[in-house]
């Protein structure tokens, strides 16, 4: 018998008034792993993380998590999950010991074993010498950091992270990769949302992009990337009134149509000629009299796979609460 | 399996009243951690009682007693409303700070949210009338009546601020934002201070007003203050008292609940 997934979504549709926030999406994570949902601001992320929480009900379609109903058994979902909301969500006038005792007793806890796992989560997260401090004096970071161990005290099976890195430093970013690795190899199945394509590159077993509330893909980074097909040659021209010249000249040499980004000053095409390609167009640039401020062959990144996906725009608008 | 079979279990009444007191706990690190916000809401009433007793005191006779000892009582009524208020600006801005998203994630008692916060703030209420039985003595006010009488006036202003504290939840919950709450929250206090019999006798309102001016529910806790304070017959107006602060109680927690439950969407 399959083992069933940890997370199963069906044709999950979402509202708000007039606004479709979720329209029909489908998604499944096999325990111990990581899924990324990836996609611009207001694509439906968080909102499916929240319905996922049992914190809003779906319109339509299903959705179990560790096999409970969000629907119909919220209450004993809620014993088997953690979430790390968008906002640090903790009690600034608390110590980080005693906001993490509290949830502690709030996953019903006795009171030797939330004080140990307290203990243990600080360490775990390097906060031991902030432990006592009150919650309002630590540094943004540091908030996140005890934001995501408030929802690793009661050890859930199942972990909800909404954008678990943003405004992080690399360091401290690298750290919690590090950290939620360890987890997933201890069985935690995770499922996070980001903004960052390197985020989703190193810890995200399968990505799915959401856009307006629609997948649009869903797979390994490296399966995503191949929907782009191979290596592009890339040019960047320092003044931008050559642009349309360095892409009718690529275009000319790659015999396909350059993709142009104005704002960056890119050109780029697909290629699969390797060194000499470059060399060639190298000259061409220079018989042109074009000149480039870079240019060099790419491998693509979760970056170009996803601004060709969502059709190279990152909308502003807020992600419908 | 057994793990999360166990956690499917639901909760049990002893599990109910611990995730409460956790909430109370959390909340009353908050107001220790906060004391002039403390000391501000006992200011208020405490204002209140000195320009009642000096601004309104000597234009006002009541027949049979001195204002002093018509107004204090009042106050300390007034006191705990004013509590009551700090309830649905805290919990406004718990929603707000998407502290109480977590709460709902967790497996704790929905009702454990709500009942925790209002057991905390009701220690504002014993703060504050604390302060005023002190300030009430120091500007003349006088207990007539024994201990166990006095202790009684003062529980019951208690049960009517708690009663009421839920009113402030529902305000809290459904304003979703603590400016909004705290202008929201004064409109009931205005209505049942000033359209009621304490700070100036009812007989002297127009007829149509003297019947909800009489029987409100602060009216008549203010009567039952007043009885069990200075002595006289208290037992009608303590019943009513009761009565409204159970009724007060029972509908706010059932309409608390429901905007709990549908806070987010």
């Amino acid at each position: 018998m399959p083992e069933r997934a940890m997370i199963e979504v069906e044709d999950v549709s979402k509202r708000f008034g007039e606004t479709p926030a979720l329209a029909g999406v489908s998604l499944a994570c096999p325990r111990a792993s990581v899924l990324a949902l990836l996609g611009p601001n207001g694509a439906g992320k968080t909102t499916l993380v929240r319905i996922l929480t049992t914190l809003i009900r779906p319109d339509r379609g299903r959705a179990t998590v560790a096999g409970f109903d969000v629907a119909t058994e919220a209450t004993p979902l809620r014993s088997v999950i953690g979430l790390a909301g968008q906002y640090a969500a903790l009690d600034g006038l608390l110590t980080g010991r005693e906001n993490l005792e509290l949830i502690g007793l709030w996953y019903h806890l006795d009171k030797r074993e939330y004080r140990r796992r307290a203990q243990e989560v600080l360490e775990r997260l390097s906060l031991t010498d902030a432990g006592n401090r009150l919650v309002k004096t630590y540094s943004g970071g540091m908030r996140r950091r005890l934001d995501v161990g408030a929802s690793l005290v009661g050890r859930p099976p199942v972990l909800f992270l909404d954008e678990p890195t943003t405004g992080l430093d690399p360091r401290t970013r690298n750290d919690l990769w590090q950290f939620l690795e360890e987890l997933v190899e201890g069985g935690t199945t995770v499922l996070m949302t980001t903004q960052y394509m390197e985020e989703a590159e190193r810890l995200a077993h399968r990505i799915v992009v959401l856009d307006t509330g629609r997948v649009i893909a869903d797979g390994t980074a490296e399966q995503l990337k191949d929907l782009l097909g191979g290596d592009r040659l890339e040019a960047r021209v320092t003044d931008s009134a050559d642009l349309d010249r360095a892409a009718a000249l690529l275009g000319e040499l790659a015999g396909g149509p350059p993709h142009v980004d104005a704002e960056q000053r890119r050109v780029s095409v697909p290629t699969a000629g390797g060194t000499a390609f470059l060399l060639r167009a190298g000259l061409r640039f220079q018989e042109e009299q074009i000149r480039l401020d870079d240019l060099g062959i790419r491998r693509p990144s979760l970056d170009d796979v996803f601004l060709s996906l969502t059709g190279g725009h990152i909308r502003d608008a807020e992600e419908a609460a | 399996m057994t793990e999360l079979a166990l956690a499917a279990q639901r909760p049990s009444t002893r599990l109910l009243v611990r995730d409460t007191l956790g909430v109370a706990k959390r909340n009353l690190l908050r107001i220790a951690r906060t004391p002039l916000m403390l000391i501000v809401t006992a200011v208020q009433p405490a204002l209140l009682l000195v320009l009642f007793r000096y601004v309104l005191g000597g234009a006002i006779s009541i027949p049979g007693g001195s204002y002093v000892d018509y107004v204090v009582p009042a106050v300390f009524v007034e006191a705990v409303l004013i509590g009551g208020m700090t309830t649905s600006i805290g919990l406004a801005e718990d929603l707000k700070s998407g502290i109480v998203d977590r709460f709902r994630s967790l497996p704790m008692a929905r009702s454990a949210v709500l009942a925790g916060r209002t057991l905390a703030d009701l220690s504002r209420s014993v703060f504050s009338l604390g302060v005023l039985v002190g300030l009430g003595l120091a500007v003349g006010f006088h207990f007539h009546a024994g201990a166990g009488s006095i202790l009684a006036g003062l529980a019951i202003v208690l049960a009517f601020g708690y009663a009421f504290s839920w009113m402030y939840v529902a305000i809290g919950l459904a304003t979703k934002d603590p400016e909004t709450a705290q202008i929201a929250g004064i409109l009931p206090f205005f209505v049942l201070m000033f359209a009621s019999n304490a700070v100036v006798p009812v007989a002297t309102m127009p007829g149509w007003l003297q019947g909800f001016a009489r029987n409100q529910p602060l009216s008549v806790t203010v009567s039952a203050t007043r009885a069990l304070l200075e002595g006289g017959p208290a037992a009608h107006w303590v019943w009513q008292s009761l009565a409204w602060a159970a009724g007060i109680l029972l509908v706010f927690f059932v309409a608390s609940l429901r905007l709990y439950r549908n806070s987010t969407g």
